[in-house]
């Protein structure tokens, strides 16, 4: 099978937007430290 | 190899913000001098109270802005007579220790300094806010490591 | 089912594995109850002696008899029996691990070792408790060779194909923990040793904790990493797919050859002796051993929803609902993983060069701890235990057994997240870690640290108690499944090794050309520790000599 079309076989879209959950836990985790790190 | 397109979409996110991350600290630390902790001074540990300037420990006046604060820890205290200091004005620390690793912390503050035997550890802050601080150990250094505690006022 | 030798070298270490656990988590929970002044200890017992036993019998002693345990039984079974001279050494190290333990623990029993599992000079602890330490080490070293060899005897046989991505995986982490131990080992050797026992007079203080540190980061992936085949190898089985992508799995696992090793100068950051340019340039290679975790978050979720559609998930988070949640070999595993999120999330956090200021040496790094090794890296421990006791014993995972393991792992969630969110927020204000109870002469500042909802001695307390009962229910489960359960009679009854088949057919050779990632870890070590360590030895200020604080 052609890697393009197994990509489209694979539907991750819940993936994607798991994988950016993580990712917005660990900036907003980060930005608060730095906000607490800035203001001490 | 192959990645997925979502995969390249995250990983590209996730580096993205792994440099943002590095670069704003690194900016910061770099170029505003805001640094952690450290110094590459040595001192031979077991004549700290010989030598500058931990043979006069306390606050000296540097120049009009800046105070230097010296001070020794040891289990289970610090050496550091009348610490009161200015507002507004730059302080430096150098710490160092005549027996374990301890740390100079000052609650609420950006002064979270390991202090090591050996070696003299310095930090520049300073205060915004006129109060007493808490001044605590965070390095373990023996059955009295909680109790090892100070104030430092700042007016 | 493996060869019945490797099975009772498995469960020997499993045994030792879940004694530790044992006494350590009953020390975790007298912790709390010191820390909040409920409980006074007799004058014969010190708060450091219990917080070192802690230290060392759960991050230490646990974990690697764990991953001995995992690791001999899964290269039996996915690279077959081992041959005699592999089992003799997986024994002799088993005993000069479990020699060394009982010689450090007994140092620590008897008030000769309070000196934490990090052992910083210059406290000075009996000279057994660091020849205890160095046998632990070597002892998992020959346990290593052993498993190296038996690696080496099936690439011989079968040349030139790619080995199962279980052993390839077992092998990445033995390649990492043999690199990182170089620095302990040298320390300990050419340092401790010789001062504690008064040889020499004095110690290179700075130079002992970089070692140390050299050694302390990759220490966590080593208890990382197979916590991280679990999920790569095990999981999709229990889904019933294969796993996401061979490949890449397999480059994760080598980024973190090569990017775990040279950033122990993360845990040093606030100290003298190594300069802002090697700090932060250690810092950086920190921020790149990320990327594979990044990688693995993805193909976790992959994982995930490629078999929840296949059993019919529809929509975007359809496939969630389909996951086997009644299976708890599963569900204590993604527990395990979704802790891993707000965990490694403080990681980034602590290694972010001065932002390590704020969190160095408080509570926060305690409740840090416990949610990458106390619960992602335990709990899936927790979760191969439920079914690797009973593979290796031919006994049955009873329902019974299979419903006191979700109130286990729940209840280890609840405790869990109790005591680190408490530990989390505690730090955040400032109260420091490592410490019995001390108000500080009821300091103001050390008042209101305590005076939040969750902020609160009573939080932590509630939240190490729970944790305490869930490792009872836990040593239950153990020792029913090892030694009581009835045996398994039918094949239905039998528990099986749950290993997900890989396609390999899309993997490049060169992935498993160790020499090649051994060859670039060692390049980025000298250039990350060369030069900063060097100067450390020639610009020595006069050395310590020790110290008895305790
Ligand atoms: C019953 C469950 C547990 C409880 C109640 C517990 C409690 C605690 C507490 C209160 C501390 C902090 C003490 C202080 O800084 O003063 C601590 C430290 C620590 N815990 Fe746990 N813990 C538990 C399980 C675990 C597990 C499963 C691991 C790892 C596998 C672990 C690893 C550690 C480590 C490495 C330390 C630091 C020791 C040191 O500072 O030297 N704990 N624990
Ligand atoms: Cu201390
Ligand atoms: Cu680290």
């Amino acid at each position: 099978m052609d890697k393009k079309q197994s990509d489209h076989d694979m539907n991750l879209r819940g993936t994607l937007v798991s994988v950016f959950f993580v990712g917005i836990v660990i900036v907003a985790m980060w930005v608060a430290v730095y906000l607490m790190y800035v203001a001490r | 190899m192959h990645f997925h397109k979502y995969e390249k979409i995250w990983l590209s996110f996730g580096i993205v913000s792994l440099i943002v991350f590095l670069s704003v600290v690194g900016v910061s630390a770099f170029s505003q001098n805001h640094t952690p902790s450290g110094g590459m001074d040595t001192i031979d540990p077991e004549k700290v109270n010989e030598t500058a300037p931990f043979d006069n420990p306390g606050v000296t006046q540097l120049d009009e802005d800046t105070y230097q604060v010296a001070i020794v820890a040891l289990a289970f205290g610090y050496n550091a007579p009348d610490l009161r200091v200015p507002v507004g004005k730059e302080i430096i620390f150098k710490v160092t220790s005549t027996d374990v690793v301890h740390s100079f912390t000052i609650d609420d503050t950006k002064v979270n300094m390991m202090v090591v035997p050996g070696r003299i550890t310095t930090k520049s802050y300073t205060f915004e806010e006129p109060g007493k601080y808490l001044i605590l150990c965070n390095e373990y250094c023996g059955t009295g490591h909680h109790m090892m505690s100070t104030e430092i006022e700042v007016y | 089912m493996i060869a019945q030798p490797e099975r009772k070298i498995a469960l020997w270490h499993l045994g030792v594995a879940y004694t530790a656990f044992l006494i350590g988590t009953l020390m975790g929970v007298l912790q709390v109850f010191i820390r909040n002044d409920a409980l006074q200890l007799p004058a014969w017992l010190d708060y450091y002696q219990i917080l070192t036993a802690h230290g060392v019998l759960l991050a230490l002693i646990y974990t690697t008899f764990f991953i001995f345990a995992f690791f001999i039984t899964g290269m039996s079974k996915s690279l077959g029996s081992f041959g005699p001279k592999v089992r003799l050494f997986s024994w002799i190290g088993l005993w000069v691990t479990l020699l060394g333990t009982v010689m450090a623990t007994v140092m620590i029993v008897a008030g000769e070792a309070s000196v934490l599992y990090t052992f910083y000079a210059p406290l000075k602890a009996n000279g057994f408790y660091y020849v205890g330490l160095a046998l632990v080490i070597v002892g998992t070293w020959i346990s290593s060779f052993a498993l190296v060899g038996h690696y080496m005897v099936w690439r011989r046989n079968n040349k030139g194909q790619l080995s199962p991505l279980f052993a390839f995986m077992t092998i990445t982490t033995i390649v990492l923990w043999i690199i990182a131990c170089l620095g302990v080992v040298a320390t300990v050797l050419f340092q401790y040793i010789p001062w504690a026992f008064g040889w020499t007079d004095t110690i290179n203080v700075e130079l002992s904790r970089s070692l140390f540190w050299y050694f302390g980061h990759p220490l966590v992936y080593f208890w990382l990493l197979p916590a991280y085949i679990a999920w790569y190898t095990i999981v999709p089985k229990l889904l019933g797919v294969k796993v996401f992508s061979d490949s890449l799995a397999r480059l994760a696992f080598v980024l973190f050859i090569l990017f775990s090793i040279p950033v122990g100068f993360h845990h040093q950051l606030t100290e003298p002796g190594i300069s802002n340019f090697w700090k932060f340039l250690q810092v950086v290679l920190t921020f790149m051993v990320i990327v594979p975790s990044l990688m693995t978050a993805f193909s976790m979720f992959a994982t995930f929803e490629i078999s929840g559609r296949k059993k019919g998930g529809t929509g975007l988070f359809g496939w969630f609902k389909k996951l086997p949640w009644r299976d708890v070999r599963f569900t204590s595993i993604f527990i395990a993983m979704a802790f891993f999120i707000p965990g490694g999330a403080g990681g980034i956090i602590n290694a972010s060069f001065q932002l390590n200021e704020v969190v160095h040496n408080t509570l926060w790094i305690v409740g840090h701890f416990h949610i990458t090794v106390g619960t992602p890296v335990a709990m899936t421990f927790m979760g191969l235990t439920f079914w690797l006791i009973p593979y290796l014993t031919g006994r049955r995972f009873t329902k019974r057994m299979q419903r006191l393991g979700f109130v286990q792992i729940i209840t280890w969630s609840i405790g869990m997240l109790l005591m680190s969110t408490a530990q989390h927020v505690l730090g955040l204000m400032g109260a420091p870690r490592r410490t019995a109870y001390s108000g500080y002469n009821d300091h103001p500042s050390a008042m209101e640290w305590f005076d939040g909802i969750i902020s609160n001695h009573v939080t932590m307390a509630i939240g190490g108690t729970i944790l305490f009962l869930s490792a009872m229910i836990l040593m239950y489960i153990v020792i029913m499944t090892m030694f009581v359960s009835p045996k398994a009679e039918t094949p239905e009854q039998m528990v099986e090794f749950p290993l997900a088949e890989s396609d390999m057919s899309n993997t490049p050779k060169w992935l498993e050309n160790w020499w090649i990632w051994i060859g670039i870890a060692a390049a980025l070590i000298i250039i990350a520790y060369a030069i900063p360590l060097t100067h450390m030895i020639q610009h020595a200020p006069p050395g310590s000599k020790g110290f008895i604080t305790w």
